[in-house]
């Protein structure tokens, strides 16, 4: 066999070169910081500096806090993504089923797109507030015996309702864009051969909306992950407890707040390793599933 | 190119003025009102003499403001001064070379010149002060006068025992009787000094780094025990951690009584619709006969190294006129928070400040009562974190998912393995 040559032209890295060059500032460049940083236990002005192995990393993973930040983090993210998935699901079929008043529907479901993590959770703050917050008085109410600022479970939903509030309008944006892309003829020939719209759905639509789906998911775990940190910083702060301290608000408190370097370095390598294995996971099992 | 040559010199005339001043930067954690008041402290620095243009800079909130001059310091960029918390005491002293100890840098510095409660904080084991108090306050009790009246009660409570006896009526009339709003500060830390009780080995963590937390004690556990009582039999309203929150309980008339800062003050004289009393920090009868003095909490600013001479010789200069009489009876009544300097208590005095408003001396009054042993304070690393790993605990207790034991046994091993994580870092 010979080898064909190809004559390179530089151009097309060129191209690529912004990316590249983003991707090396932003991501590899400050990464490979806290993969160095985590190898040290140093004073916080960095005035003494000392190499100790895999000390910041045992003392992460073998404290009680860090497990149940762990624990918090991996029911969060599944309680988050199956709620946003599920409830955009449901109401986009339902949207794109209406007639009258479509385009209202969707830009009203479509509405909280536009708010940061940050804005939502204030608002959630304010509405679970013990002294003035509607929804505290109405769960109180309607007969919990609600309260957030003690209760673990309570502050559990606080946390989770918002996130899942919060990301509903975004993913029900793609699935409804999934749905109209799905053919018309296809559907029309379903209802030919099947009468219950339920079945239809399912063995029909549903599978169609696969990458949809897959593509979203991979991003709610993200956003469960990472991006509700907005959100548990302007409500629960982690209590009570730290029972909704997530992996993210954690390395905060830890590294921006108690200015251990070493230790904060550490949790985010392990929480960097700990995504990169969810993310791989999904594309080698879940991946297979979908057909494009 | 004419223009261009205009514009160049107009720039460069225009920039003579400030360039003949030596700037001083000063990184600071005052928002709201108080972000104002640090703003005519400057202004009037500068209006009062022309070496120095001292230019104050709010970085957010004391962990951020810390970390802002952390990372600053990092990148040899840091301020000429930085306010630092209580809790980051220990980071910043404990770094030996990331600042200029004031008793060094002012000239004719004598520590004696400071209010008792005040002196020893930010000095190092041998009294040395290190960081110059700024904001410091120390917790008190306010008291709504009209729900007091009402119930029939004389007055605030002095110990906990009184409390006790007055909760039930308050709740008859329809009032929880107490909230507060920090309780790593007002109900662990000034609960040792209080009582005069040693909280952390070496000297309260002054003489060394290597150091085991002393939390787990019979006369904390008690008081625990006790205020899960009070918040089940609804005599203590918890409003979550947020200071503000349980503040705003007691402004609402929710709680009859809120333990807060002396530093407050200003801002419920704004807030509350109604007639409010200060009054000293209970204690136990059963713990001390006597109770003893606080120790400030609140804030220090700290001279950091690393900068020229002449811009050192102006934090100098500045922290000469911070602490004047003057200057520290303005801040004093313009925040609540206390003189630092014997003088302008005297100060404060002579004018009759205490006479229009009593409430006002409340705080001095409480620094500057006996010391004992263990008064002084305390040095603690990685304290952000331990102050966590408490009101995690406290959480605990209060929401009864861990027995008084159980917590504070908890709050024992984890502060323990934070202090020797720092205690490793400074080695």
């Amino acid at each position: 066999m010979k080898r064909v040559q190809f004559e390179h032209s530089p151009i097309p890295y060129l191209f690529v070169a912004p990316q590249i060059i983003i991707i090396v500032i932003f991501f590899l460049w400050p990464a490979g910081q806290a993969v160095y940083q985590s190898f040290l236990l140093e004073d916080a002005f960095g005035l003494s500096s000392r190499f100790v192995w895999f000390r910041n990393y045992s003392d992460t993973i073998f404290s009680r806090a860090w497990l149940q930040a762990f624990n918090f983090t991996i029911i969060f993210s599944m309680l988050v993504t199956f709620l946003s998935l599920g409830l955009a699901l449901l109401l986009a079929v339902k949207a794109n089923e209406v007639i009258r008043g479509a385009s209202t529907y969707k830009t009203m479901l479509m509405w909280a797109y536009a708010i940061a993590p940050p804005v939502a959770g204030l608002m959630g703050n304010l509405m679970f507030n013990p002294l003035i917050g509607d929804l505290y008085s109405l769960m109180n109410a309607i007969g919990f015996d609600f309260d957030h600022k003690l209760q673990a479970a309570d502050a559990s939903f606080v946390v989770v309702l918002i996130s899942v509030w919060k990301q509903v309008s975004v993913n029900f944006i793609f699935f409804l864009a999934g749905l109209q892309g799905i053919p018309k003829s296809v559907n029309e020939a379903s209802i030919l051969d099947c009468k219950s719209s339920f079945r239809r759905f399912w063995t029909i639509t549903f599978p169609l909306l696969a990458p949809t789906t897959f593509f979203l998911m991979v991003i709610n775990i993200t956003y469960a992950f990472f991006e509700t940190f907005g959100i548990i910083d302007t409500t629960t702060q982690g209590a009570p407890g730290g029972a909704t301290t997530t992996l993210v608000f954690k390395v905060f408190q830890d590294g921006f707040r108690g200015a251990d370097i070493g230790g904060s370095s550490a949790q985010s390598v392990v929480l960097m390793l700990l995504v990169l294995g969810l993310t791989v996971i999904q594309f080698r099992f879940i991946e297979k599933k979908v057909h494009y | 190119m004419k223009f261009l040559t205009l514009l160049t010199a107009g720039m460069m005339t225009a920039a003579i003025p400030a360039a003949a001043q030596t700037d001083i930067q000063w990184w600071h954690a005052m928002g709201g009102r108080l972000g104002e008041v640090v703003e005519e402290i400057a202004v009037k620095y500068n209006a009062s003499q022309d070496t120095y243009n001292l230019v104050p800079t709010y970085k957010g909130g004391y962990e951020d403001t810390m970390t802002a001059g952390i990372a600053a310091f990092r990148a040899k960029q840091q301020p000429n001064i930085i306010q630092i918390f209580d809790a980051g005491a220990a980071t910043i002293i404990n770094a030996k070379g990331a600042t200029i100890p004031v008793a060094d840098l002012m000239a004719n510095f004598n520590s004696a010149d400071y209010i008792e409660g005040v002196r020893y904080f930010y000095a190092d084991s041998d009294d040395k002060m290190i960081g110059m108090p700024f904001n410091a306050s120390t917790p008190l009790l306010y008291f709504n006068k009209d729900i007091l009246a009402e119930v029939g009660i004389d007055g605030p409570p002095a110990t906990w025992e009184e409390f006790e006896a007055m909760a039930p009526k308050l709740k008859d009339a329809g009032y929880q009787a107490l909230a507060q709003s920090h309780s790593p500060w007002i109900f662990s830390e000034n609960f040792h000094s209080r009582h005069n009780l040693q909280l952390a080995t070496s000297n309260n963590g002054y003489d060394s780094t290597d150091v085991k937390i002393l939390y787990n004690n019979d006369a904390m556990k008690m008081h625990w025990g006790k205020v899960k009582e009070w918040l089940d039999a609804d005599y203590y309203g918890f409003y979550g951690r947020a200071w503000g929150d349980n503040q705003d309980a007691f402004v609402q008339k929710k709680v009859a009584m809120w333990l807060g800062s002396s530093g407050s003050f200003g801002g419920l004289a704004k807030s509350a619709e109604f007639e409010f009393g200060a009054a000293e920090l209970p204690y136990w009868k059963s713990v001390t006969d006597e109770p003893y003095g606080t120790f400030i909490g609140g804030a220090a600013l700290f001279a950091m190294s690393g900068k020229p001479a002449e811009e050192n010789a102006g934090v100098a200069d500045f922290m000469a006129f911070l602490t004047s009489p003057e200057m520290q009876y303005f801040w004093h009544k313009e925040t609540g928070y206390v003189p630092i300097t014997n003088a302008a208590y005297e100060l404060a005095k002579a004018d009759g400040y205490y006479e229009r408003t009593p409430d006002a001396e409340v705080g001095i009054t409480q620094l500057t009562r006996r010391g004992g042993e263990w008064t002084k304070g305390y040095r603690l690393g990685f304290y952000v974190q331990i102050r966590e790993v408490m009101y995690n605990q406290y959480e605990n207790i209060f929401s009864g998912s861990s027995t008084v034991d159980e917590a504070f046994e908890a709050m024992e091993k984890e502060s323990n393995a934070l202090l020797d994580r720092f205690n490793a870092s400074m080695n």
